[in-house]
């Protein structure tokens, strides 16, 4: 009974969102991504009493929720990117290669023994800023479409990351790398602390500066913006450099946590949990408003589902169904229509169960 | 040739849009076996009119009379069944299929629901003959050039056996010889006993083809003539109104008072395909206008001078420097801004605030990295909202919620925000409900007196006196004439666009 208190009080909220203009709109944009996480979190409570529980242990939190933040982890550094390639009507579907190139340039050069980890580090990340560049380059100046442009790189990044590998897993030794995907600070994991710093400072950069507003211009709508100053080409190319950087980081993770990298499998099919991710958090596909809070919360709900079917001991052969169909729940909660649709039926359900009853 | 008979009648038809009266009581006669042409300027209603007439667009009121009979299309598909074909401007087949797929599509020959690809070819072949065209059918569409496309939607909308063929800006993009083809195949099907609504930008061409003229202005209906009766002049005064003697008188003695130093200085610029050979001068402080057809070349110097079109000859001057224009940023950097004529795809970014609205442009200049706090961007939008009296609840509400009056009220206001030099109006109040057109007027008469440069497109042209101190009137791309002082008035500046 606990859990529809919030949601009752939610639904007045957007009912008043709805009625009143202008800024409060804005707050009602977070409610339902909100509530559907909260929805299932307090679900996984009813199936393991013991879900939000942790236990510290050798310097380091362990419970389910730590697991769910720890695995989300590289989605989340990829959502972040992918959220601004969004808002201006594109999209990165290479983002997931160029996590695994990443990781191959990491793992090879790991193997020189005398590199020091800040050049390896820079290296890694270098590498997604030149992908993302190469994508943007073609969105933006050679204007090919982003779904075709960044395919391009989708399949030939796994190509190249598999011949920098030269066909083999390439694994490492290297503890102070290895840190970075399994090591904790502060009893946290440091994926998840890179994550929260990559969610700062991308805010401060899009947020305290004029960026954030020039992506969403250029998104809304590229010719009014460039009628009025912003160069729109530059905007689309430093949001695909962006996320390339955020996918490089996401894949130095990924390799970390394993200590190897693994051509074929680092990052496969990340990319469409990132678009899902966003998208879940309310973001439209054809460019505009984007919130990188909100497709981080996308990416925990995207999350928290695996980890709730799991726990929910489902066998594993429903997972993907479930998931699809979870998904599609929370996105049709967000459409106005649908729940203006839903609260018209809600009358006539009531009146067939009293005259049921009756 | 059959006895004129009318075939397509309509009686006082409104539309009226949210806060827009498109038409108001327009009355239009078809006569069996004439070519009609619709004229006006843009705006006047005319693709509104069309589109009540082939169903397209539902009626406000009126009443619509085919064959004598009254009746109500509720679809272009239920107009089409009835006879009445429409050819839009832009050709609306489909340039992947072949010609004879484009020819028949929708109504196939079939044999047991089966395509009767051979017998369709055949058909579609001498159709096209009739149209004294000798192509490959089955080859695609796209192939062919943009006429032979054009003739192809013809033949499609006379292939429906059409009685009333509609022809929206069909020469806009064809040469003198395929303008030539065209009206072969036109004065063959008037022949035949089809009526034909002609809308064209072309005067030349509408005394070379028409029988009948409709002129239509701000929606209303000014007059139905035999072409053979009126002069170029008076159509040219139907399109664009007269009534403005008054307005212009008081605004002669300003316009010669001052001859200020050159702002603008254009050498013969001209961009590939849009303009040639165009050279005019805008003093500081001097308001000039630019008047002509649609198509003649007004939009095109705007955005050439904005840096939109790259220029193909020619030099741009500013303030006694030469500018070269890659992009419209660089116009802004040297002092130049632009209201475009399309409010919506190029000057608004709808679902962005107010506030952001007007901010942006004095953000761009200011670059990402210094981001104007919140709190002066509320300063600025509540200031220009309590200066240009735009009519909203707060700053905050998406721009695209705004009446059209409204948004171009928020641009202007972007544009002040950061005080440009030149700033260039294409058609300012295009679009616009009477209210607001008004204030709108006002605002722009008052930047002139404060001494900002300005360079005005508009095809109302008593709006253009008012506030011009001097015209250049353009025709086909070119530059005809200057005007400025007394010589300045509307009928000398529809002479001028009449004759050249």
């Amino acid at each position: 009974m606990k859990q529809t208190q919030p949601c009752a009080d939610s639904l007045q909220q957007a009912r008043l969102a709805r009625y009143s203009p202008g800024s409060t709109k804005a707050s009602a944009r977070y409610l339902w991504p909100l509530a559907a996480l909260i929805l299932l979190l307090a679900a996984n409570l009813l199936l393991d009493a013991s879900f939000f529980q942790l236990s510290f242990q050798d310097g380091r939190l362990y419970g389910s929720l730590i697991d769910i933040l720890n695995r989300s982890a590289p989605v989340a550094l990829l959502a972040i990117g992918m959220s601004l390639v969004i808002a201006t009507g594109g999209i990165d579907l290479s983002v997931g290669a160029v996590m695994a190139i990443a990781g191959s340039i990491c793992a090879n050069l790991l193997l020189q023994a005398d590199l020091p980890l800040v050049l390896v580090i820079t290296a890694g990340l270098a590498t997604g800023i030149a992908a993302g560049l190469i994508n943007g380059t073609l969105v933006s100046y050679l204007r090919i479409q982003p779904i075709v442009a960044t395919l391009l790189l989708m399949v030939a990044g796994r190509g190249v990351a598999q011949l920098i590998n030269q066909g083999q897993i390439v694994t490492f030794l290297r503890p102070d790398f290895a840190w970075l995907g399994s090591g904790s600070w502060l009893g946290v994991p440091v994926p998840v602390w890179l994550v929260i710093a990559m969610f700062g400072l991308s805010q401060l950069l899009l947020r305290r500066t004029a960026l954030g507003l020039f992506i969403e211009a250029v998104g809304c709508n590229a010719t009014a913006s460039r009628y009025l100053g912003i160069n729109d080409k530059a905007i689309k190319l430093f949001v695909y450099a962006f996320a390339g950087f955020c996918a490089a980081l996401a894949g130095m993770i990924s390799a970390a946590d394993i200590q190897g990298s693994d051509a074929n499998n680092a990052g496969l099919w990340l990319e469409l949990d990132a678009i899902l991710a966003v998208v879940i958090g309310g973001a439209a596909l054809s460019g505009g408003r984007f919130s990188l809070l909100l497709s981080v919360i996308g990416v925990l709900i995207i999350q928290s589902l695996s980890t709730t079917i799991i726990v929910s001991g489902l066998p594993a052969k429903f997972n993907l169904l479930i998931k699809a169909l979870v998904v599609l729940l929370v996105l049709l909660l967000q459409s106005d229509k649908f729940r203006r649709q839903l609260s018209s039926w809600l009358p006539k359900l009531r009146k067939w169960r009293k005259g049921g009853q009756a | 040739m059959t006895t004129p008979s009318l075939v397509l009648e309509l009686k006082q038809v409104c539309k009226h849009f949210p806060g827009v009266k498109a038409l108001q009581n327009v009355d239009l006669r078809l006569f069996a076996g004439e070519v009609h042409a619709l004229l006006g300027e843009n705006g006047a209603g005319k693709s509104t009119l069309i589109k009540v007439m082939t169903g397209a667009l539902a009626k406000s009121s009126g009443d619509i009379y085919f064959n004598g009979q009254q009746c109500h299309f509720a679809s272009p598909a239920a107009a089409q069944r009835a006879g009445i074909s429409t050819v839009y401007q832009e050709v609306n087949l489909l340039p992947n299929l072949s010609v004879a797929q484009n020819l028949f599509l929708g109504h196939e020959p079939r044999r047991f629901g089966l395509i009767q690809h051979k017998k369709m070819q055949q058909q579609a072949q001498q159709l096209l003959l009739r149209f004294k065209l000798n192509i490959d059918v089955t080859a695609p569409l796209a192939q062919y050039s943009v006429a032979v496309q054009q003739l192809i939607a013809i033949a499609r909308g006379v292939a429906m056996s059409a009685k009333v063929l509609v022809l929206d800006e069909p020469t806009a993009s064809l040469d003198s010889s395929e303008v030539q083809m065209l009206f072969d195949v036109m004065r063959q099907l008037r022949e035949q006993g089809v009526a034909i609504v002609f809308i064209t930008h072309f005067l030349e061409q509408v005394y070379q083809i028409s029988d009948r003229i409709t002129v239509l202005r701000n929606g209303s209906k000014v007059g139905e003539y035999l072409t053979a009766d009126l002069p170029r002049s008076q159509l040219i005064e139907a399109m664009l109104g007269k009534e403005l003697q008054q307005l212009t008188q008081q605004q002669a003695a300003t316009a010669v008072a001052k001859q200020a130093e050159p702002l603008l200085v254009l050498q013969q610029i001209s961009v590939k395909g849009s303009l040639s050979d165009i050279s005019l001068t805008v003093a500081k402080g001097q308001a000039v206008g630019l008047a002509g057809l649609l198509g003649s070349g007004r939009t095109e110097v705007c955005r050439a001078v904005y840096g939109v079109d790259v220029l193909s000859g020619g030099e741009i001057q500013f303030g006694g420097k030469t500018l070269i224009l890659q992009q419209p940023a660089d116009a802004i950097k040297a002092g130049i801004a632009l209201c475009p004529e399309e409010r919506k795809t190029e000057g608004i970014i709808g679902p962005l605030s107010i506030r952001e609205n007007i901010m942006l442009a004095l953000q761009a200049r200011r670059g990402w990295w210094r981001y104007l706090p919140v709190k002066q961007q509320q300063q600025l939008a509540a200031f220009y909202i309590d200066k240009l009296q735009i009519a909203t609840p707060d700053a905050d509400k998406p721009i695209e919620q705004l009446s059209g009056g409204n948004q171009q009220k928020v641009i202007l206001a972007r544009w002040l925000a950061i005080n440009p030099q030149l700033l260039i109006l294409d058609e300012p109040t295009r679009g616009i409900d009477i209210g607001a057109h008004a204030e709108i007027v006002l605002l722009i008469k008052s930047l002139c007196q404060q001494g900002m440069s300005l360079l005005v497109t508009s095809s109302e042209l008593e709006e253009l006196v008012a506030f011009a101190g001097k015209v250049v009137v353009l025709r086909d791309r070119q530059k005809v004439t200057e005007l400025s002082g007394d010589n300045m008035t509307a009928q000398h500046i529809m002479q001028a666009i009449a004759e050249g």
